[in-house]
């Protein structure tokens, strides 16, 4: 076994030992500085170089990957954008169709409408009354010179007639303006329709400016995608997380409502398949059972509304004619309303048997049986169990939107994630490569502290020797001069 | 339509089953001797336990011991627990009636062989091809042998487990527990060298649930 003691050069003297055997394993070191550094330079780079190249390699892998899930992703968006404004383009139509249709009608009754107030107004204006032709006869008469009984008589005769006439005139005037006020009230009816009709048109066209402005923001967004802007990206990224989310809490729910039918009708699926068989050693196989039979009502589900075309996962079904489809369709709603009648069934066998054992148990009990509730209020957890057991199939049919989503915003969720990750370990490698690289430095530091000694007279003799040096060169040159 | 859809999956699943078995057998042993005769009314409350615990597909069968046990006349009662929920719970229940029969109106014997019906349990147990295999000895574990019956031979109890319940002290066990013990360490060597997997004494019958746990 080697001890210290067998390094010592004196063993007595332990401190001589050790200063002349650093000073060779200085002189050692100093003889190898040059290969020594080239090694830890080469180790260095050894190290370093390949985990830049993959850092870069990882980089360029990233940058690609987010270049491709650009390209899906606007192209998804594309597709989704240019789907809404078509939508948006066939319910224009639709309220154009629908409401402009009847415009002429409209506008004819309108001007109908117009035209008849018109007369109507013509009708009712005032006729001044007209001017008494008498006006000048009473004049003549009136410069007659006074004083004559003759002149007062037919005065106060004209007096007379005057006053008939004007009362028969002021008769005549009332009686004529209470036509126009007559007139003028049958106009009512006209004003309310023509502001009725009036309001229909502003309402119609309202509704025509949202749909169109609606059409605007849409074909804004489209604009926005086809330039493949990165505001248009971000936008679709943060609306992909979003509906990936929300899609993702709607699954989490529906796993809830499967979990709840699963235990619905596991237990009376032992009354079919058997309760002792197992498939592994804690599934039995009426638990695998019922959870199969969950799976194609969810997959019933899945056609129908792929028959219904609100969801568009399968591009075979998406293709079919239309007969074919609503064939299939009905297929799946006949199989699926099947299913939730055996759901239905399979609650109501579970009820009996979980009563059943009940009674069983209370038998082998030595306790006395708890009080039944007996009547209707006994009756509600078996209708209950059998309306879950019927509604719940159902229910879950409509997973497959939340599911479509899923599907489809996890390509990009899954795709920046994935980026994001092949970055951070890009990240990681270059970091390493560094600390490689400067720990290399670091070594060669550490090597030249380690031999200062031997350094220091290297500097000095050079520095002696380039003095000389100079010293002749300067000697050569006095001489050249002289 | 229910029949035909659960045939299609039982054919469907069956390619992939599982071929252990994960079924249990319970063999009870009750002691009809002497004094331990008057105990026999704690043993119904051990079968209720049973009946009410076991599965469908489980068996469950209970034998008394008497002067000699190694026979099949000395079952009182077994049952393989029909696969169907609902026929298991019918056998239970007539199996409950029978044993209650036997319980009310047992008959005192003069030796007590356990052995016999350890015998004659393993080969019950074995015959059932369960996954987990039980014999509960409902017993003081005091074996008493005529001069004739001959029980002195090796047992196999392999991947059997014994479970005692109710051992009830003795006379002479209150005098030296010593007895009670040696008794009991000596089944425990014995079964175990029988080969069976697991031994246990439960005296507690409100602590029944410790039959089917593992140790």
């Amino acid at each position: 076994m080697t001890t210290p003691q067998a390094w010592m050069i004196w063993p007595e003297n332990p401190a001589l030992s050790i200063l002349v055997l650093a000073l060779l394993g200085m002189v050692f070191l100093y003889a190898a500085r040059r290969p020594m550094h080239e090694l830890l330079h080469a180790v260095g780079g050894l190290i370093g170089a390949p985990l830049r190249v993959a850092a870069r390699w990882l980089a360029a892998t990233a940058n690609a990957m987010r270049q491709r899930n650009k390209a899906v992703l606007l192209a998804h968006g594309r597709q989704e954008v240019g789907n809404r404004i078509e939508r948006e383009f066939e319910r224009l139509a639709a309220t154009v169709k629908r409401d402009l249709q009847g415009y002429p009608t409209l506008q004819r009754k309108l001007l109908d409408e117009i035209t008849r107030i018109e007369e109507d107004y013509r009708k009712c204006g005032e006729v001044p009354p007209p001017s008494p032709d008498w006006v000048e006869a009473v004049a003549a008469v009136a410069n007659v010179k006074s004083g004559s009984e003759m002149v007062q008589s037919i005065l106060e005769e004209i007096k007379r007639s005057v006053d008939k006439m004007h009362e028969k005139t002021l008769g005549e005037y009332r009686r004529s303006y209470e036509t126009r006020h007559k007139i003028l009230e049958g106009f009512m009816p006209f004003w309310r329709s023509v502001d009725k009709t009036l309001t229909e048109v502003d309402k119609k066209l309202t509704e025509l400016q949202n749909g169109a402005g609606a059409v605007d923001a849409h074909m804004e967004k489209y604009e926005a995608i086809n330039a493949k802007t990165d505001k248009a990206e971000q936008m679709l990224t943060v609306s992909a997380f979003t509906q990936f989310a929300i899609a993702l809490l709607v699954m989490v729910v529906a796993a809830g409502g499967a979990f709840i039918n699963f235990k619905l009708i596991a237990l009376p699926m032992s009354e079919m398949v058997g309760a002792g068989d197992y498939l592994t050693s804690s599934l039995r196989t009426s638990e695998v059972a019922a959870l199969v039979i969950i799976l194609v009502e969810a997959s019933m589900g899945l056609f129908l509304m792929e028959g219904l075309r609100i969801t568009h996962l399968f591009p075979s079904i998406a293709g079919l004619n239309d007969r074919m489809r609503r064939r299939m369709m009905w297929i799946a709603l006949v199989l699926l309303f099947t299913l939730a009648g055996v759901e239905a069934a399979l609650a109501l066998m579970r009820d009996m048997l979980i009563a059943d054992k009940q009674a069983l148990l209370q038998s082998l009990a030595t306790a006395a049986p708890a009080a039944q509730t007996d009547g209707w209020v006994g009756r509600i957890p078996t209708i209950g169990q059998m309306l879950l057991g019927f509604i719940l199939p159902l229910a879950l049919t409509f997973i497959a939107i939340p599911l479509e989503s899923l599907i489809h915003a996890s390509r990009t969720v899954g795709g920046v994630l994935l980026a994001a990750g092949v970055d951070g370990v890009a990240l990681l490698l270059r970091i390493a490569s560094s600390i490689v690289r400067r720990a290399a430095r670091v070594l060669i530091t550490i090597y030249d502290v380690l031999i200062v000694v031997p350094l220091l007279a290297e500097r000095l003799t050079k520095s002696t020797l380039a003095t000389r040096r100079g010293a002749v060169d300067l000697d050569d040159s006095v001489h050249q001069v002289r | 339509m229910i029949r035909t859809l659960a045939l299609l999956l039982i054919l469907g699943l069956t390619a992939c089953s599982d071929p252990r078995s994960h079924t249990q057998a319970v063999y009870m042993l009750v002691d009809t001797s002497g004094t331990y005769s008057l105990e026999a009314g704690k043993a119904q409350v051990i079968v209720n336990y049973l009946l009410g615990t076991l599965q469908s597909g489980d068996s469950l069968a209970v034998a008394r011991v008497e002067s000699r046990s190694f026979s099949e006349k000395d079952i009182v009662a077994k049952a393989t627990f029909d696969r169907r929920p609902s026929q298991a719970n019918a056998q239970k229940r007539a199996f409950s009636d029978t044993t209650k029969g036997f319980v009310s109106a047992v008959k005192q014997s003069r030796y007590t062989d356990i052995t016999g019906g350890l015998l004659q349990g393993a080969e019950f147990l074995n015959e059932t091809g369960a996954g987990t295999k039980t014999i509960i000895i409902f017993s003081d574990m005091q074996e008493e042998l005529d001069k004739v019956t001959m029980r002195d031979m090796p047992m196999n109890l392999k991947n059997i487990r014994v479970i005692a319940v109710n051992v009830v002290k003795l006379k002479t066990d209150n005098v030296d527990p010593r007895r009670y013990f040696g008794r009991l360490e000596a089944w425990q060597k014995r079964v175990q060298a029988a080969g069976a997997s697991e031994w246990r004494v439960i005296n507690d019958l409100e602590r029944l649930d410790a039959i089917f746990s593992k140790s």
